[in-house]
């Protein structure tokens, strides 16, 4: 269809890169309305302020998991970054546990969960969620370790606890159904345009990029292409949706999915724009540190997979 | 005359709330003044924990969302 619509030969690049675009940009638009829909409605059940109580009262280690775990199911948008930071910490909720909420929730993006699901397969899908709870995890909890409430700004502390009682309103199934077609209005209609611009990115390294010329930068072969993907990919920002058409030309192209792994993760969970809203919050050296212990998570597991795969 | 305000950073969300606030406040024709709030510290002396909030008469009535237009009206009924 596609070939004889454009009279292109079969061989042609032009072919291949336009057939990859056709085909995938409908499936993925129609996967994430599908998935960002059943979102919303998980959402629903999930406040931030209902979060705080699950999390309230438990001890460190269980608390980092199950914080990592809420990051993924709580609505959380980054311009409510802070006040959720500080909901959390003048509850008594450890600062490591609070970390790992604050960096799982950006980076286990349900998304990009289905999203890799559709396109590579429930492995690749599972290897994210679980490499990405893994990190929000561990870098919680070595945050807690480190003891860094001074670097925490001061009036963090003096701040008046956040109430809980504000959601009052009776939620029913219509209300959460409404919920899941805003979510759909909402974010399909904002990253639309990205997707299409990263599928048609992907569909121009489909065809015409030399096959082996990833390999060659991104592959197993190359011990530094994992800190380069990291490196790279960490002042950039993107929204999980608009990077898995990236992904996934990349690792068509015979990139190592460790690397590519690695660059999605630091683009999702470590961005500028973040940073400059936690400023507010935390003083630079715990930005710093902040930063570097998520980096190096994602070095390991990038590392990791390149060993295992 | 209801005293309305608004917390929030300055994120798309917080600007639709203004908006349906306003809009909403007109059409019940009540008389008000509305403040906007981006300072974050203002903001968490409010104790709310996600933006944007709406704020009547120094109760905090909404947090985190945009709610439909008709739960906007009894809110400033």
């Amino acid at each position: 269809m596609t070939y004889s619509f454009f009279l292109l030969a079969k061989e042609s690049r032009i072919a291949s890169a336009v057939q990859f675009f056709l085909y995938d940009t409908p499936k993925v638009l129609m996967l994430l309305v599908l998935i960002v829909f059943l979102v919303g409605i998980i959402r629903s059940f999930f406040t931030p302020e209902r979060t705080r109580h699950i999390l309230s009262g438990k001890k460190e280690s269980l608390g980092n998991v199950l914080a990592a775990l809420l990051g993924v199911v709580t609505p959380f948008c980054s311009c409510s970054a802070v006040p959720l930071f500080i909901g959390f910490v003048t509850t008594g909720i450890p600062l490591g546990v609070t970390f790992s909420f604050l960096i799982s929730a950006p980076m286990v993006n349900e998304v990009a969960l289905v999203l890799l699901y559709g396109l590579f397969g429930w492995k690749v899908a599972l290897i994210y969620l679980s490499t990405g709870l893994f990190i929000a995890i561990i870098s919680g909890w070595i945050i807690g370790r480190l003891k860094l409430e001074k670097y925490v700004a001061d009036w963090v502390y003096k701040t008046p606890q956040a109430k809980s009682s504000i959601n009052s309103e009776v939620i029913n199934w219509d209300n959460r159904i409404q919920l899941g077609l805003d979510a759909v209005k909402d974010i399909v209609g904002k990253v639309w345009p990205y997707i299409i611009l990263g599928i048609g990115v992907g569909a121009g390294i489909h065809g015409y990029v030399p096959a082996n010329f990833m390999a060659s930068i991104m592959g197993k072969g190359a011990w530094w292409s994992v800190p380069l993907a990291v490196l790279i990919g960490v002042p950039m920002y993107s929204n999980a949706a608009g990077i898995i058409p990236i992904v996934q030309a990349l690792l068509g192209k015979g990139a190592a999915l460790g690397t590519v792994l690695a660059f999605m993760m630091s683009v999702i969970a470590l961005s500028v724009p973040e940073m400059i809203i936690l400023k507010k919050v935390l003083k630079p050296p715990l930005i710093a540190i902040f930063v570097a212990i998520v980096a190096t998570g994602i070095m390991i597991v990038g590392y990791l997979f390149n060993f295992l795969f | 005359m209801k005293k309305l305000q608004i917390l929030g950073t300055g994120c798309a969300k917080c600007k639709k709330l203004t908006e349906e606030t306003e809009k909403a406040a007109k059409e019940l024709g009540i008389e008000y003044s509305l403040e906007k709030i981006t300072d974050i510290e203002k903001i968490m002396s409010f104790a709310v924990m996600s933006t944007p909030a709406l704020v009547i008469d120094g109760i905090v009535k909404v947090a985190g969302h945009v709610p439909e237009h008709d739960v906007l009206i009894k809110l400033l009924l």
